[in-house]
């Protein structure tokens, strides 16, 4: 009897995969008619972040950086808040109450406006591409962690987590949002240069 | 001294055979290209599977070139439309707006090759996508 139920577990431990899907999530922006004209952003809302051929990074089109420096120039950029953001739930522009930064006028005016834009070549490998996008969520993740801790004394992983297992919560789930909403992850994947 | 008793190892085998038994999860696509899925730090697990369908992208023995697996077979980058519309059929109606495609790709594919996935993606709407990647270092991806 054991050998038999021995020989059957012995098959299944070969065949089973435990592996569990990870990934960096994201939602494409949906097909834009062509003959509307994108809307115009001020340059210093817009961070570019352009990754060539051979894999280097180039920031705002002046700066070479490496892959490890972006994550710190990102946080920097978004938490900038040097003006009025647009307009959150139809209420008065206002500016950024829980941003941090430096309000450095040439850089963005609020979370909600600071665009980061990533272009790359059809050369690039996915490699650096996926290291790049890792530490551009990085950032939002890094700003969203720190503004949680401060109002909530949680981090925004462990509210999200919880608010994932308890849907029927409405209190966390307001925060998670309210949270997302205060710092809004827009990147946008420009078409590669051919 | 006596030695130990093996009455209870079948009882023991079966409770494990049917712990494998229960979680296994038969692969049902057959890899045909080489793949080596890139690293993240900031990754989110993938919940309820059944919404998933997989793009393989990856290259194919010594071929040069980026190839695209859809199901068990090369396909093409236009085929990734019907490719679309045949997993929305195989869904409930009130599934399809939750639909995530889920690309895998290799760590050395060409950007190029990705991107004109995402734009037959966005031309048959669907929006919901993810980056699959392994949890680790990002230095492990950058070429030395």
């Amino acid at each position: 009897m054991a050998d038999i139920a021995f020989l059957l577990l012995i098959f299944f431990l070969v065949t089973t995969t435990m592996d569990v899907d990870t990934g960096i999530s994201r939602k494409l922006p949906e097909k834009q008619d062509p003959n509307i004209e994108p809307p115009k952003l001020k340059e210093k809302n817009v961070f570019v972040v352009t990754v060539n051929r051979n894999n280097d990074i180039l920031v705002n089109g002046d700066t070479y950086m490496q892959v490890t420096e972006l994550r710190e120039r990102v946080i920097k950029f978004i938490d900038n808040g040097a003006g009025l953001g647009n307009s959150i739930d139809g209420a008065e522009p206002a500016e950024c109450t829980w941003c941090e930064g430096e309000k450095d006028p040439n850089s963005s005016d609020h979370p909600n406006k600071a665009i980061i834009s990533l272009e790359s070549d059809r050369g690039t490998s996915y490699g650096t591409y996926i290291a790049v996008q890792n530490e551009l969520v990085g950032a939002y993740s890094v700003l969203r962690n720190r503004l949680s801790n401060k109002l909530y004394g949680r981090s925004f992983d462990e509210l999200a987590k919880e608010s994932d297992k308890d849907p029927k919560n409405e209190s966390l789930k307001a925060k998670v949002e309210d949270i997302k909403k205060k710092y809004p992850q827009i990147i946008s994947e420009a078409e590669p240069f051919k | 001294m006596p030695g130990i008793s093996t009455a209870s190892l079948p009882d023991i085998v079966f409770m494990l055979l049917f712990f494998f038994m229960v979680s296994t999860v038969m692969r049902e696509t057959e890899l045909k290209i080489k793949l080596k899925l890139p690293f993240a730090t900031e990754v989110q697990k993938l919940e309820r599977k059944s919404l998933v369908s997989y793009i393989y992208v990856g290259k194919v023995g010594d071929q040069t070139g980026d190839k695209i697996q859809l199901n068990d077979r090369i396909a093409d980058v236009s085929d990734v439309k019907y490719f679309v519309f045949a997993e929305r059929e195989s869904h409930p109606e009130d599934e399809v707006p939750l639909l995530t495609t889920s690309i895998k790709a290799d760590i050395e594919s060409s950007v190029g090759t990705i991107t004109d996935i995402k734009e037959e993606l966005r031309n048959v709407d669907a929006l919901k996508i993810n980056y699959s990647t392994r949890k680790g270092d990002i230095q492990g991806n950058l070429k030395k």
